[in-house]
């Protein structure tokens, strides 16, 4: 990550809504991406699990990073990862029990979700606090996003509907496949495609203003 | 005997992790370029996985339960996980140090796979005994196995072939893996 230092929180934060995307960009924490996208709901519910862990750990590793020492820092990043899981799970399972059911495994797999995992190695351990609650804020929301989408195309093929409101006409048939593996991977692969399509085109665009202004 | 056999084809193929839980996606994507090391990678995943289902059952049912502290359990199983393999680091450098080569890259991205972590948790919400935990630990592994192993054959062919440049690498590895999960689910109707 280049001179991240010198950049403003604002700027952090948007580094990982859009830049450094982790689900499109970076693609990072593939398993909840796939796993849970079957209903829009899930996808935000997920998201949002995964922001509150990202955030706390980001937080709080970057305040502990001149106690840790280097060597032991994985074992000290998994205790804090796990401890801000464990309330999480406990607090789904108190206030949202249907969610938390969905949701399943997957909220203790948050643990080793590679994302929470890599912003505290690449990002809270080498910044201050303000910049590493951005980051996680903006990579939170940036996978929340992403994988939002990801589940709610899922969700309208799959069922017709999104958010639970039915969407498509009466008379169409649900595409099973859609909720089932196989369309987890082919909707996000095509995704990708678009994603990285749009991405091509906007740095081309950027490109020619730039030899325009030269010029 | 007839459960044990149940748990092996269930996790190997009806139920594998990869094709059908949607865990271990990362590894499954992220080292799957070449037949060699996808197998290293599974080798080093089926030891610990095994270890990982053995001693979490022993953390639940002689720590977790008798002091009523099973909303430890996350933490507990991934530490377990996480000194496990740093075990077998360390064991594989001093007692076979060409295993250590040929496994030892792996070793540390093993603690932040899911599907390990995955299979502890699953066990033990199943409520398996000992044994039980132990055969779908193995057996799991063998499954996430076999798919990195078919993962990587057709990745090495497709690597030589013309791909669209859109469909160039991740893009090209999900829909791949998409189709790959379109066979497995054929063997949905095996077992109960």
């Amino acid at each position: 990550m280049p001179d991240t230092q010198k950049k403003n929180a604002f700027q952090v934060f948007m580094n990982g809504l859009i830049t450094e995307n982790p689900t499109f960009v970076l693609m990072l924490g593939m398993c909840p991406t796939l796993g849970v996208t079957t209903a829009a709901i899930n996808g935000i519910g997920m998201g949002l699990a995964t922001t509150a862990v990202l955030i706390c750990s980001n937080l709080l590793i970057s305040l502990l990073r001149n106690i840790i020492s280097e060597r032991i820092r994985i074992p000290a990043f998994i205790v804090v990862i796990a401890s801000f899981v464990s309330i999480v799970e406990m607090l789904l399972k108190a206030y949202l029990p249907d969610l938390s059911d969905a949701l399943g495994v997957y909220i203790p797999l948050i643990v080793v979700n590679c994302i929470i995992f890599a912003r505290a190695e690449a990002f809270a351990f080498k910044n201050p606090p303000v910049a590493s609650l951005a980051d996680g804020l903006g990579m939170g929301l940036g996978f929340t996003g992403a994988i939002t989408i990801l589940s709610a195309i899922r969700e309208l093929l799959g069922s017709g509907t999104v958010f639970g409101a039915q969407l498509m006409p009466e008379s169409y048939e649900p595409m099973a496949i859609m909720l089932q593996v196989p369309g987890g991977f082919i909707t996000l692969g095509l995704l990708l495609i678009l994603v990285n399509g749009i991405r091509k085109g906007l740095a081309r665009r950027k490109e020619l203003k730039a030899k325009e202004e030269l010029a | 005997m007839n459960t044990y056999l149940t748990i092996l084809i269930g996790s190997i193929l009806v139920n594998n992790y990869v094709m059908n839980k949607f865990m271990g996606i990362c590894p499954f994507l992220g080292v799957s370029k070449k037949v060699d090391t996808a197998l290293g990678m599974g080798m080093a995943v089926t030891f610990v996985m095994t270890l990982a289902c053995f001693m979490s059952w022993l953390v639940e049912h002689f720590l977790l339960v008798p002091f009523d502290l099973m909303y430890m359990r996350t933490i507990a199983f991934i530490l377990v996980i996480a000194v496990l393999v740093q075990l077998v680091e360390m064991a594989l450098k001093k007692l076979s140090f060409s295993l250590y080569q040929a496994l030892g890259v792996y070793l540390p991205l093993i603690t932040t796979n899911c599907a390990v972590l995955g299979a502890a948790i699953l066990n033990s919400d199943t409520g398996y005994n000992l044994l039980e935990s132990v055969v779908s630990g193995c057996s799991a592994a063998l499954g996430f196995t076999l798919a990195l192993l078919l993962m990587a054959g057709i990745r090495e062919r497709l690597s030589l072939s013309q791909m669209p440049k859109w469909m160039d690498g991740f893009p090209g590895a999900l829909v791949t893996a998409g189709l790959m999960a379109v066979s497995f689910m054929g063997f949905g109707g095996l077992i109960k």
